[in-house]
């Protein structure tokens, strides 16, 4: 039974492996199980949409490259992957993880993996908003002498 | 989505693709000749030729029509994982795939217009039998005549009245395929 609480977490774990890069990926998981490609990887592109004004309006920011895969492992489970980039065997080594952390070693896999990866997510978004936040400016009114 | 509807694509895509496009491209070239296909496993009771075609020739922008016999989840799971064209009704089709009594009545399908007559349908015929026998084709592509086992005459005599609009219809039995433009003059036995 796949409940919402299970899809969210696979989106999350999709979603890091999308973003990650692609040595740290390697470097964590650098032996992958036997396994069948059943289509890709291949490289496309898709179409980025954004929300603008007031009211949300969708528009479409533009076009990125993404390499999708899917592969099975010998228990018969699938896992997909789509990754930002042209990197074929980070395709494969996500998809890899996708059916992996679907199986009874996701535990393990989620302290060797996705927490060093949600680390290295979180204190590279820490350091950009740092970064923005030393150039941010504070106006305020000289006085004119008006009020005298 | 079960996990056999994942099996049965191409394994080498660039190279398969590029060698059923040539058959699928020679077969319509000279109606008639009938070619061997490979590489596509599809659901049964699919053919392999007629899912090597899907394969090849659709993709999202290439709504698929499925015959009521061939109108299962697996397949329909089949064709969307592998091509991500978009299952529609017959009139919106531009590939249609079924035994050639679930085409039936071929009028539902889109001809083209005069100045579009390339916004038509393409049949994939699912037959029990393909070979050169039963009816005499002639037209462009054929030197002479030539024999193929259609299911029937008239509707192809008909179609050709059409032309240049019309549906083109490829034939497909197990691992071959035949093809049938709608430029082709049919002649009963």
């Amino acid at each position: 039974m796949i409940t919402a609480a299970k899809t969210k977490e696979r989106q999350n774990w999709m979603g890091l492996l999308a973003r990650a890069a692609p040595v740290k990926v390697s470097l964590l998981l650098p032996e992958m199980p036997p396994h069948d490609l059943l289509r890709g990887p291949e490289i496309g592109a898709v179409m980025v949409r954004g929300r603008i004004g007031g009211t949300g309006q969708p528009f479409n920011l533009g076009e990125m490259t993404v390499t999708r895969c899917t592969i099975r492992l010998a228990c018969g489970t699938v896992g997909h992957a789509h990754i930002q980039g042209r990197d074929k065997s980070h395709a494969v080594r996500a998809a890899v993880l996708d059916a992996l952390l679907q199986t009874d070693q996701a535990a393990a896999l989620t302290a060797q993996v996705l927490a060093p990866l949600q680390d290295a997510e979180t204190a590279a978004r820490q350091l950009r908003a740092s970064k923005a936040a030393a150039t941010k400016v504070e106006f305020f009114t000289l006085v004119r002498g008006e009020d005298k | 989505m079960t996990p056999e509807a994942l099996l049965g694509g191409f394994r080498d895509a660039p190279i398969q693709t590029a060698r059923a496009f040539r058959a699928a491209l020679e077969a319509m070239a000279r109606p008639g000749t009938i070619w061997s296909v490979e590489g596509a496993s599809p659901p049964a009771p699919m053919s392999i030729a007629a899912g090597v075609l899907i394969l090849t020739l659709c993709d999202g922008t290439t709504p698929v029509y499925l015959g009521p016999s061939l109108d299962l989840p697996l397949i329909q799971d089949w064709i969307t994982f592998h091509t991500g064209a978009p299952l529609v009704t017959a009139e919106q089709a531009r590939f249609a795939l079924g035994t050639w009594a679930d085409l039936r009545p071929v009028n539902r399908f889109a001809i083209g217009s005069p100045d579009y007559p390339d916004r038509s349908a393409t049949l994939i015929v699912e037959m029990p039998e393909l070979g050169a026998t039963g009816a005499i084709l002639s037209g462009p592509g054929i030197k002479d005549k030539t024999s193929l086992s259609l299911p029937e005459t008239a509707t192809f005599r008909a179609n050709r009245t059409l032309f240049p609009q019309g549906f083109d219809t490829y034939l497909t039995c197990d691992t071959r395929l035949a093809g049938l433009p709608r430029s082709t003059i049919v002649e009963a036995a």
